[in-house]
């Protein structure tokens, strides 16, 4: 196939070149297969079930309806993006505490909703934590205990801030 | 709430967390659609667009001329067996002459880019001659319609004639009972990487799936390759629910990477995915119950009719379990029930969570409803007058030999506290409808529903049904092997469990999931527990002996002295006492095991045998808000008491629990694939409805662990049951709600206000 696009994406504070490319191909498309970034998964390419999940500036966006040529003016964090020390997010850590994992398809961007949902509100209500996960899908787990991981990030934050 | 307390080993009872976890929240784990190989292409499937037609020509010309495209395939290119299938091989690799439901795969392609494929795809050239399309499986059992297959459009008929037929009772009630279609809807869609090997003359397979030698033996046939040629690995599971049992994109796949003899990958879209995989099957279930005046059943007569989509899949097996379970979980005495499922040319339908009894337990429960109405009792007064025991007689002669707390399962529902009642201000997303804003508080109504479920596990009529593992146990560590498909149920967190409680060694290695040892069966039918935890039970317990064995050689000591005290081995009438990672320093054993359930039978013409192994058991209660004028349902609390025998690791099965709700939710409120005249209207998750956090109800679970001694560890599969009877207690809130009767799921808006 024609593919000539050539242009960069800062991802997770780095540069990476994308060659190339063919100008259709989603955000992601090229953090899945020209960037070795496989992280976000695809699941309904219709932004419904938010596995896809990444944040571009600071928003919490389905990469699967983004075009990546649209994206070179900003900033892109995936779930790879997390762990560049090594270790595990506090919602990292409660997600497999709590059991909210289970075949993990709708983890990475579930992951990413929540730390989203906390930086910009410490302490949700029900209704908010229900809302703000609401586009994301798992289809394993009923969310019960995505929930209960969510509220031990939640109470364990409020107790280190005390 | 959290269930998870510390404890120092993850042994059996534990809630042991599962080794795949961090891979998974960092996003690190490798999903089949993850997969990646060098000088890889990517794989499509040209699909019918008519629910049935007569194939006159297919031009590939058009697609072979794109540059990027390495490989165009149709039937003609498939060098072994033309068909598959789980039961019956009947199910075209490629349609050669005729489809017969829309989206039945015709051609695949092999190319550079996925966009390519597109291309290519849409470059070929298909001529059809539509044909009428059969899509009311009563007109496939009357014989009204020419076969719409070879094989004919009875896929199978079964009767079951129990005690005495004309046995009657003073209290009648019936009704007909309607389900519809619903989709696994996994979240990861099918894919797999196929790397030819053997100087392509054979495959390396990674492919989600859930049963990997069943994968194996058909592709083999399709292929013309001898069994061996064909090694599966699982692919990372995106999740299952009997979706991946079935051949998918197996062949396909396989095909291209052997004719191209490059690395192919295929991965469905979520459109695909919804044509690519069997159904949950829709059912039509007339039921009349003949009680006496106190609500004890007499006599239960009944007809299903199961649509069967345009091939067989497992329809056949789905048919006996929905109408072995007519009685559901209570004493009945005399019965005649007549099964069909029908072939249609609506999609193919098969395994999903449930099989079958989802849809015998929406009629029963609607019937016992109706019967506790008919003689003044309450919902759960007429399940406990009828609560199966253990060593009742089913209506199929077989004598109940599980341990069945049906009575406990109810009576402990029945003791969760009920949820407060709205309060006069509520929150909008705590309305029916959510933040639309258009339910108004003064016209919302609680209702409160039941349902209770029985559900076979393990296979059924017969089938010699195995599992097997392997475990080595080298200078303190074990290392366990199987083929066991992990979809996310969590077996690869239990059978370390399993081998550190057996053996003392907390370091436990999980091999590779594929086909170098023997087959551990299906990852389906709520068995892996039970199978493939009796096979690693098993396994290690023979390793244990072999150790006892080498320790008491060594120390001069009666190896039936010898036992394990939490990481030790101890003599139980001397003093030695020795770490077992110290005593097998130096050892190596060995062992290979294949664990088999005791044997079940096929049914007679009169449906009776002893055709399923074993049985567990669930009550649900549902309280539910419901708008009555704009038809919205909003689903509080689901209170439910399962019998799980012995729960291995609770926090595991807190997570089926809850997630079998979740899906049993969706049947009843909002999933279904909507079918007009065989087209598919919905394929997509904008349109084909799925719960989502705002939709999850307040869920109160107890586990009712009375280990069934027939049971490896006295654990029953819970898998399953969870989906089951949720449903009909959503329906019966709704019922109880509104006044009106609901004879369908999922319940449409217009079912409730019109």
């Amino acid at each position: 196939m024609s593919s000539n696009e050539f242009y960069n994406l800062q991802i997770n504070g780095q540069t990476h070149a994308v060659k190339d490319a063919w100008i259709g191909e989603s955000l992601l498309y090229v953090l899945r297969e020209r960037l070795g970034l496989p992280g976000a998964k695809g699941a309904c390419e219709q932004g419904e079930c938010g596995s896809c999940t990444v944040f571009i500036d600071g928003k919490a966006v389905c990469s699967c309806l983004v075009m990546a040529a649209s994206a070179v003016e900003s900033e892109i964090a995936t779930i790879e993006g997390l762990n560049s020390d090594g270790s595990l997010t506090d919602v990292q850590e409660s997600f497999i505490t709590e059991g909210a994992v289970q075949c993990g398809f709708c983890t990475p961007g579930l992951v990413m909703a929540v730390h989203h949902l906390l930086e910009h509100n410490q302490e949700p209500d029900e209704h908010e934590i229900k809302e703000a996960l609401s586009g994301n899908i798992c289809r394993c787990t009923g969310y019960g205990r995505i929930f209960a991981a969510v509220d031990v990030v939640i109470a364990s934050r409020a107790e280190a801030n005390r | 709430m959290s269930v998870r307390t510390t404890t120092q080993r993850e042994v059996l009872g534990t809630s042991a967390l599962r080794p795949d976890g961090a891979a998974k929240v960092k996003g690190d784990f490798a999903f089949a659609s993850d997969l990646f190989a060098e000088n890889m292409l990517w794989g499509a499937t040209l699909r019918s667009p008519h629910p049935h037609a007569r194939i006159v020509s297919i031009d590939v010309s058009g697609a072979w001329a794109i540059d990027g495209v390495a490989c165009v395939i149709t039937a003609d290119d498939v060098p072994g067996q033309l068909t598959y299938g789980l039961i019956s091989e009947d199910q075209p690799v490629f349609a050669r002459d005729v489809a017969r439901y829309m989206g039945e795969p015709i051609a695949a392609v092999a190319a550079d880019h996925p966009e390519t494929c597109r291309r290519a795809l849409a470059a070929i050239i298909v001529v059809y001659e539509v044909l009428p399309v059969l899509s009311d499986p009563e007109r496939a059992i009357d014989g009204s319609t020419a076969p719409i297959h070879p094989d004919g459009n009875l896929i199978r008929h079964q009767r079951i004639e129990h005690g005495d037929p004309t046995a009657t009772g003073p209290i009648v009630v019936e009704g007909t009972y309607e389900i519809g279609m619903q989709d696994q809807a996994f979240l990861g869609t099918e894919a797999a990487l196929v790397i030819p090997d053997h100087d392509g003359f054979g495959v390396e397979v990674f492919v989600a799936t859930q049963w990997l030698h069943e994968d194996q033996k058909q592709m083999a046939k399709c292929l013309n390759l001898p069994v061996e040629r064909v090694r599966i690995v699982l692919g990372g599971v995106g999740g299952a629910f009997g979706a991946r049992e079935d051949i998918s994109l197996q062949v396909h796949t396989a095909l291209l990477a052997l004719k191209t003899s490059r690395p192919v990958k295929m991965h469905y879209s979520r459109e695909e995915s919804f044509f690519g995989h069997v159904h949950r099957h829709p059912a039509k279930i007339w039921m009349r119950h003949h009680a006496s005046q106190d609500g004890e059943i007499i006599r239960i007569d009944a007809r299903f009719v199961f649509d069967g989509g345009a091939y067989a899949s497992t329809s056949s097996a789905v048919l006996l379990n929905g109408i072995t379970h007519t009685q559901g979980p209570y004493r009945c005495p005399n019965a005649v029930v007549e099964g069909y499922a029908a072939r249609t040319n609506n999609p193919p339908c098969g395994a999903m969570r449930g099989f079958g009894v989802v849809q015998a337990c929406f009629a029963h429960e609607g019937q016992m409803d109706k019967l506790a109405v008919a003689c003044g009792l309450s919902p759960v007064e007429i399940r406990l007058r009828n609560a199966m025991k253990t060593g009742d007689m089913l209506i199929t002669g077989q004598i109940m030999q599980s341990v069945a707390p049906v009575e406990r399962c109810i009576r402990e529902t029945d003791a969760i506290p009920l949820p407060p009642e709205m309060g006069d201000h509520p929150h909008e997303l705590d309305l029916p409808g959510g933040s639309g804003l258009t339910a108004d508080r003064s016209h919302i109504k609680r209702g409160i529903g039941w349902g209770v479920s029985i559900k076979n596990i393990m296979y059924s009529e017969g089938f010699d049904d195995y599992s097997t593992a392997r475990c080595i146990l080298a200078d303190g560590v074990i290392t366990l092997k199987f083929a066991t498909s992990e979809v996310g149920q969590g077996f690869v967190t239990l059978a370390p469990q399993i081998a550190r409680t057996i053996l003392g060694i907390d370091n436990v290695i999980t091999d590779t999931i594929d086909t170098d040892i023997g087959s551990a069966g299906s990852t389906s039918a709520s068995r892996q527990t039970w199978m493939s935890g009796g096979a690693v039970d098993a396994v290690c317990r023979i390793v244990r002996e072999r150790l006892f064995e080498a320790v008491g050689e060594k120390y001069s000591i009666d190896p039936v002295r010898l036992a394990i005290e939490d990481t030790d081995i101890i003599d139980t009438v001397g003093t030695l006492r020795i770490s077992v990672a110290e005593a097998s320093v130096g050892i190596r054993i060995d062992e290979t095991f294949e664990f088999h359930h005791k044997p079940t039978s096929d049914l007679d013409e009169k449906g009776q045998g002893d055709c399923h192994v074993a049985f567990a058991f669930v009550a649900h209660r549902a309280v539910v808000d419901v708008d009555p004028e704009l038809g919205l349902v909003k689903v509080v609390q689901i209170a439910t008491a399962q019998d799980v025998g012995r729960a291995l690791n609770p926090l595991s099965v807190l997570g089926q629990i809850e997630g079998g709700i979740a899906q049993g939710l969706g049947l009843a409120v909002m999933e279904e694939i909507i079918m007009q005249d065989g087209r598919v209207r919905n394929p997509s998750f904008t349109d084909y409805l799925l719960p989502t956090a705002l939709d999850a109800p307040k869920v109160i679970a107890i586990m009712i662990e009375e280990p069934d001694p027939q049971a490896p560890m006295g654990a029953k599969g819970v898998g399953e049951p969870p989906c089951i009877s949720v449903t009909p207690a959503i329906a019966a809130a709704i019922r109880d709600a509104i006044g009106k009767d609901i004879t369908r799921v999922p319940v449409r808006p217009q079912d409730i206000c019109l």
